[in-house]
C-alpha cells in the first residue's frame, strides 16, 4: 500500500464520511472528529507512519489537507 | 452564595474573559443576570441549557441570585431525551441558546441576549419547591436518566469555600475551562473562583483545537482542570515540553487516572514549580470531597487523598459496621455539609426536604492507610465512567432496548462493552447508543454472545460476561 493509501484508509475508516469527497474533510465538517475522535487519528497516524508530531502540529491538524501538509514537514510524501 | 454583596465586593474585578478576549467586570456579569431575572419575578423551575458562554453564566447566575431553581443540562443534549425531562419536571421557563430551540409545545420567547434566549413554557400547575432547593443536577446526564441530585443552598456555599480553602485561591486566579458548566465538577470551578472575586476564562474549546491554547497563553491562565482523559490528551500533546509559565495548578478528578499518567503528572509539576491536585467527587455531594495535598502526590501516588476542609470519611463493612483498622476495604461514607438533599425521580419530589441528613454512602469501595490516606479500589454500583461522566450500564441497557430487544452493558472506566446476540447489528447499535448518549463511538464495543446469561428470575449475570 503506498502512503496515500494508508492516509485515505485511516481517514474513511475512522470518519465514514460517506462518500464525501477527502479533500472536503475537516474537523468542522465531521461530527465524529472531535477532540476524542482527534487523538484517535494522531495516534493511528504516528503509529501508521512511524513519526511523533509536535505540539503545534496536532492541534493545527485540523482537515485531510492540512494533515498532507503537515506529515510532508515529517518526511512523509503522500 | 451569589449574593448582590458578592458582586458589590468585586465590582471592578474581571469576571470573565471570553475567547475573543473581552472582560466582564462582575458588575457587568450581575447586570446580565439582573436583566435575565426580570422577566422571571418569581421562584421557580429553569431549565438551563449550559455552555462554557457568558450568557449561559449569567443564566445560572441569575437564577441562583434570585432563587430560581436551575436544572442544569448539556445545551447539546439529545431533543427527545430534553423534552422527556421536560414533561417529567414542568419547568416554567428554559434557557437555551436560541440554535437549540425546538418544536416544543406552546412556548413564548421573552428575552434574547448574546446566542441565548429566555422561552416560557406553558405550565398548568408546576410542582412545588421546598425552601432549600437551590440547584438540580443529573446524575447520568448523557443517557437522560430522570434521576436528579438535589442541592441546597448551604450545599453550593459549603462545597465552594471548601474548595477555595484548600486551592488557596484568591482574586488573582485565572482559570480556563475545560469541562461542562452542566457536570458539577466543572460547576465547582466556576462557583469555588467566583466567590473569591477571580477571572474565569470561558471556552468551549477543546484541548484538541489551536484556539484553546493561544487563548490559554493570551488569557495567562493559571490553572486547568480535568478527568483522567485530559490528563492523556495533555500527555499526547507533549504537554511535558510546552513553556507555560502563568499555569501554576492541574486539578484532577472524575475518575481514577491510571498509575502511570499520574506518576509522570506528579513528577512533571514537582519539577516544573507546578502543584497536582487529585481529587474525588460525586455530584451527590454537590462535588468534590477529598483532595490529596500536592506535596504527597508522589509520595502517596494513587491516592485520593483526605477530606476537604469541613469533611470527614468514614469505611464501612458489609454489615454497616465502622472499619477502624487500616489497609481493610470498606465502602467510603462521607459526611459533610456538602452532601445533597437527596434525589428526585418525578416532579412530585422537588418538594421533598434533606433526606441524606449530611451523610453520604459513596457506592464506592476503598482503603485507608496508616497515614490516614484513602484509596479506591473499586465500585459497587453499576456505572463506568466515560471521559470523566458517569454512565450507568442500566441505563444504557434499557435505552438500547429501545432498538434491541437482548442485550447486556459492561465494561470499564473510558471503554463499554454491548453484547448482544446479532453482530450483523454492530455498527447500528454503536450508532444509535453514541447519537443517545452525545458519547464518542470510539469509547462503544460490541461483542457477540449466543444467549445473555440470566437467573431464575431474568436478571442478567453480570459476572459471566467477562471481555
Amino acid at each position: 500500500m503506498t502512503n496515500l493509501e494508508k492516509y485515505n484508509e485511516i481517514f474513511t475508516n475512522r470518519f465514514n464520511p460517506n462518500g464525501v469527497d477527502l479533500d472536503q474533510l475537516t474537523n468542522q465538517s465531521v461530527q465524529l472528529w472531535d477532540s476524542v475522535g482527534h487523538m484517535g487519528l494522531i495516534a493511528e497516524l504516528e503509529e501508521c507512519f512511524n513519526i511523533r508530531l509536535d505540539t503545534f502540529d496536532i492541534i493545527d491538524f485540523s482537515s485531510y489537507c492540512k494533515g498532507k501538509e503537515i506529515l510532508l514537514q515529517y518526511g512523509i510524501v503522500l | 452564595m451569589y449574593s448582590e454583596h458578592l458582586f458589590q465586593t468585586y465590582s471592578t474585578n474581571t469576571a470573565v474573559i471570553n475567547e475573543e478576549g473581552t472582560p466582564f467586570f462582575y458588575h457587568d456579569l450581575f447586570s446580565l443576570a439582573e436583566e435575565i431575572y426580570s422577566h422571571l419575578g418569581h421562584r421557580c423551575l429553569v431549565f438551563s441549557f449550559c455552555s462554557n458562554s457568558i450568557e449561559s453564566l449569567a443564566g445560572y447566575i441569575a437564577f441562583l441570585s434570585h432563587k430560581v431553581v436551575p436544572l442544569l443540562l448539556d445545551a447539546t443534549m439529545d431533543s427527545e431525551l430534553v423534552k422527556k425531562l421536560i414533561s417529567v419536571y414542568q419547568p416554567e421557563y428554559l434557557w437555551i441558546p436560541t440554535s437549540h430551540i425546538c418544536d416544543f409545545d406552546t412556548w413564548e420567547r421573552l428575552l434574547s441576549q448574546g446566542n441565548y434566549t429566555l422561552i416560557r413554557l406553558q405550565v398548568e400547575v408546576p410542582f412545588p419547591l421546598h425552601d432549600n432547593l437551590a440547584l438540580l443536577l443529573t446524575t447520568s446526564g448523557s443517557t437522560g436518566s430522570p434521576k436528579l441530585v438535589r442541592l441546597s443552598y448551604e450545599n453550593l456555599s459549603a462545597n465552594a469555600e471548601s474548595i477555595a480553602e484548600y486551592l488557596d485561591i484568591n482574586g488573582e486566579e485565572r482559570p480556563i475551562t475545560t469541562l461542562p458548566m452542566h457536570y458539577s465538577f466543572g460547576l465547582s470551578v466556576i462557583n469555588s473562583h467566583l466567590l473569591k472575586g477571580a477571572s474565569l476564562l470561558l471556552t468551549n474549546r477543546s484541548l484538541m483545537e489551536k484556539e484553546f491554547w493561544s487563548f490559554l497563553k493570551s488569557g495567562e491562565a493559571t490553572s486547568l482542570s480535568g478527568v483522567p482523559y485530559t490528563f492523556e490528551m495533555l500527555k499526547k500533546l507533549r504537554f511535558f515540553r510546552l513553556d507555560l509559565p502563568h499555569l501554576k495548578t492541574l486539578t484532577q478528578a472524575g475518575g481514577k487516572m491510571n498509575i502511570d499518567l499520574n506518576r509522570e503528572f506528579a513528577e512533571f509539576c514537582h519539577s516544573h514549580d507546578k502543584q497536582l491536585f487529585v481529587m474525588y467527587g460525586q455530584t451527590e455531594a454537590t462535588a468534590r470531597m477529598s483532595y490529596l495535598p500536592p506535596q504527597y502526590a508522589l509520595s502517596k501516588l494513587g491516592s485520593m487523598g483526605i477530606a476537604i476542609p469541613g469533611g470527614e470519611f468514614s469505611l464501612i463493612d458489609e454489615k454497616g459496621k465502622t472499619i477502624l483498622a487500616s489497609e481493610e476495604v470498606g465502602e467510603l461514607v462521607y459526611k459533610g455539609r456538602n452532601v445533597s438533599l437527596g434525589y428526585a425521580e418525578s416532579g412530585h419530589d422537588l418538594i421533598k426536604g434533606d433526606e441524606n441528613k449530611g451523610t453520604l454512602i459513596t457506592g464506592d469501595l476503598a482503603k485507608r492507610d496508616a497515614d490516614g490516606f484513602y484509596y479506591i479500589v473499586g465500585r459497587k454500583k453499576r456505572f463506568i465512567k466515560i471521559f470523566g461522566n458517569r454512565v450507568n450500564l442500566d441505563e444504557t441497557e434499557r435505552l438500547l432496548k429501545n432498538i434491541i430487544s437482548e442485550c447486556a452493558c459492561t465494561g470499564t472506566d473510558d471503554h463499554m462493552l454491548i453484547y448482544i446476540n446479532d453482530l450483523s447489528r454492530r455498527d447500528e447499535v454503536i450508532h444509535y447508543i453514541s447519537t443517545k448518549t452525545g458519547i464518542h463511538p470510539q469509547a462503544f464495543s460490541v461483542k457477540y454472545i449466543d444467549r445473555i446469561p440470566k437467573n431464575s428470575s431474568g436478571k442478567t449475570i453480570y459476572s459471566r460476561l467477562i471481555a
